[in-house]
């Protein structure tokens, strides 16, 4: 029984990192249908933050508060960068927006490379994030129990945005039909370019997250960029709770395989079990409704 | 955004497409042309110096690791131009970075040997970047000194083995453990040839001494996802585990270890990958109090260590540690002069036949060639993490090893190979 709860938090908590490397991406990939593979270099951006910071405040806890807003700026002006740059000339083409963001990404590993040095670094984390809470034999780390709450916290924050202003009215009018809504007098290109800055933030929040479970590296994007299309794809491309159930019933599935196979063994499990249910369900787990023709 | 017109089917594979792009590039490296037949590639000595090859992981998950033997290699280039070079000439360090991908060692390895002409070469960390330069220096006749501890079963005419082999490293720690009464081992390693050799030896010690291996488990190198695995050692029932994870998998494995309320007390650790400087940047809070395995530590006694950590310092910055590796590193560029010197030649041929027997008063104390197995002789030593980062010896084999890379003196190990 205890085996069973503790893996089913290590599952959620695989699932909330899945969350939150996915999140930004559903507004990008999802709502925009730009196929964004610098999104992991957002992360890693957002890891980068979180080091800089702890360089000159030397208070674990107070460096990475100040990080989350900051690695939420700092990424999404990348982002919002990037769009007004490239992508914007590119949305009629998708998937030529995966050749140039990957081109996009090689250079930010590169940059990231002369700028901090090729080996990863670390940072500290605050003292009350490495310990954990025991509730009778079940242990929940502290830095997992956070990182969930981050990301749920995030989820709420855009799901509040997307329903409840005017920017997020906009939003979603924008992704149902671009044209309606550039008759009804949205600036259309205004709002694309704060979709991608909101997405590409999101990376930023979910690289400060991940300082706290492993190392910081001119390539740790691309160790996350793929399971975040993923969770995308499977939860149905702009669907926020699609996204939400795909990343915690995929970290679920995840966790239970490596606890009875091995990791690389779990690993491919998984991708089976994904080609499995696209095949079933080509349109992901949700499919959002339009107007548009196509 | 309107009409996303491309299929998922289509978008899935164009994403792993190019994810595996940097592997499929690999895979395409040239095989390179073949060599002279004869006596192989020869090392450019006609001018006042010599090249000599550096061939580390700059870059990628490895060179948390492996730039510190680089700059140790440096070092001992460095101090050996200022005495007057090797047979008169300076050495001219050339360096090649492995990028942590076996292929790209290939590749370079063989670029140092055909188009550099170097007289040897100094490096590589993982067995697997080992096991894939291993046939280029064969095929070119030409020599790498390689400075890390590893797996064993293996011997090549143009390697020389400076770090530990698994009668001087892992052999010992098991003794070391199994006298602390620490006899049920879980096993965590990176999923590549050194942590499984290293096991399957690990395995066959048990079996024959009475140990119990509760569980075994392999994760990607680089892989930073450990909560499953924490989650498994927990619930094993063991009473330590032998940690063979190489790189950065074990910043992410520790502070996983932690976060699962685990500590040096109440479950040990015993890792043959981490040195001072891995311990630093993991975090000492991490690691206080685990155990290691090697045969050099930084706190090692002696006017050797001594003279080494200082020049090490001064070059690269007071809060720089040394380590293992980069002491191993260090004395390989001291051998190989010796051996050249002997030989009175740059010449692989006599250079090979003249190392036999060569001494050198090294950090970790004295050091002694051995021909037969183009190995070294050394003392093994177990170390206890403290708090301020560095590791204190708490246990010593008293004198160098001999050693038995195919662990022929060992008769539970008669059936490994």
């Amino acid at each position: 029984m205890t085996v069973v709860l503790n893996q089913s938090f290590t599952g959620i908590s695989i699932g909330a990192v899945l969350l939150l490397i996915a999140l930004g991406l559903t507004l990008t990939f999802g709502q925009m249908g730009v196929i964004n593979m610098a999104h992991g270099e957002f992360i890693m951006a957002g890891a980068y933050t979180t080091y800089v910071l702890q360089k000159s405040i030397s208070s674990a806890g107070i460096s990475l508060l100040v990080a989350l807003p900051l690695a939420f700026l700092v990424a999404g002006a990348m982002g919002a960068l990037l769009e007004w740059l490239l992508i914007r000339r590119l949305y009629t083409r998708p998937l030529d927006t995966l050749l140039v963001t990957w081109g996009v990404s090689l250079m930010l590993q590169q940059l990231a490379r002369d700028v901090f040095g090729a080996p990863n670094v670390q940072t500290a984390a605050p003292d009350i994030l490495t310990g954990n809470i025991s509730a009778g034999s079940v242990t929940f780390a502290n830095n997992r129990l956070f990182i969930l709450g981050l990301a749920l916290l995030c989820v709420l924050g855009l799901t509040l945005v997307l329903r409840f202003t005017p920017l997020g009215r906009r939003i979603r009018a924008v992704v149902q039909n671009r044209d309606l809504a550039e008759v009804s007098g949205i600036a259309t290109g205004q709002v694309d370019r704060i979709t991608f800055f909101i997405g590409s933030g999101l990376a930023g929040v979910a690289g400060v997250a991940l300082t706290l479970v492993g190392p910081i590296g001119p390539t740790m994007g691309t160790n996350y960029i793929v399971d975040a299309f993923l969770v995308v794809v499977v939860g149905g491309i702009g669907q926020l709770k699609g996204a939400v159930i795909t990343a915690f019933a995929l970290g679920v599935l995840q966790s239970v395989l490596e606890y009875s196979t091995t990791v690389s063994v779990a690993k491919v499990v998984v991708l089976v079990a994904i080609v499995a249910f696209l095949q079933w369900r080509p349109q992901g787990l949700y499919t959002l409704r339009t107007r548009s023709l196509a | 955004m309107s009409g996303l017109s491309i299929s998922r089917r289509g978008l899935l594979a164009g994403i792993s497409a190019v994810g595996a792009s940097a592997a499929l590039s690999a895979c395409g490296a040239k095989t390179g042309t073949e060599a002279a037949s004869g006596s192989g590639a020869k090392a450019d000595t006609s001018g006042s110096t010599v090249k000599v090859g550096l061939l580390n992981s700059l870059s990628g998950t490895m060179a948390i690791s492996e730039v510190t033997v680089h700059n140790s290699l440096l070092l001992a280039i460095k101090e050996i131009n200022a005495s007057g070079g090797v047979l008169g000439k300076k050495l001219k360090p050339i360096s090649q970075d492995g990028a942590s991908d076996w292929p790209t060692f290939a590749e370079k390895a063989e670029a140092l040997i055909t188009d550099d002409k170097v007289a040897a070469t100094f490096g590589c960390w993982t067995s697997a970047s080992r096991k894939a330069v291993k046939p280029v220096f064969e095929r070119y006749k030409s020599l790498l000194f390689y400075p890390v501890q590893y797996e064993g079963l293996e011997e090549s005419p143009y390697i020389f083995y400076i770090g530990a082999t698994t009668n001087q490293q892992i052999v010992p720690a098991l003794d070391y453990l199994k006298k602390q009464g620490l006899t049920k081992l879980y096993l965590v390693g990176s999923d590549y040839v050194f942590p499984r050799t290293a096991n399957k030896i690990i395995k066959a010690y048990a079996k024959a001494k009475g140990l119990t291996v509760v569980g075994e488990d392999y994760a990607p190198l680089g892989s930073t996802e450990f909560s499953t695995i924490v989650n498994k050692v927990k619930g094993s029932g063991a009473d330590a585990v032998f940690n063979t994870l190489n790189g950065d998998s074990n910043v992410a494995f520790f502070k996983e270890y932690k976060s699962a309320g685990l500590t040096a007390k109440s479950l040990p650790v015993l890792s043959v990958s981490i040195a001072e400087e891995e311990v630093k940047s993991i975090g000492t809070q991490y690691l206080e109090g685990q155990l290691t395995a090697w045969n050099y530590y930084e706190t090692t006694p002696g006017a050797a260590n001594k003279k080494f950590v200082a020049a090490y310092q001064a070059a690269y910055g007071k809060d720089k540690p040394t380590s293992d590796p980069m002491e191993a590193a260090y004395i390989s560029v001291y051998l190989w002069k010796a051996m050249v010197e002997k030989a009175g030649s740059f010449d692989v041929a006599k250079v090979k036949a003249a190392s036999d027997g060569i001494v050198f008063d090294a950090p970790e104390g004295k050091v002694t060639v051995d021909g037969a197995t183009q190995h070294v002789y050394k003392t093994a030593r177990i170390g206890k993490v403290g708090s301020d980062g560095l590791i204190e010896e708490v246990w010593n084999s008293g004198k160098p090893i001999k050693p038995d890379p195919y662990l022929k003196g060992y008769s539970w190990a008669s059936g490994l190979s």
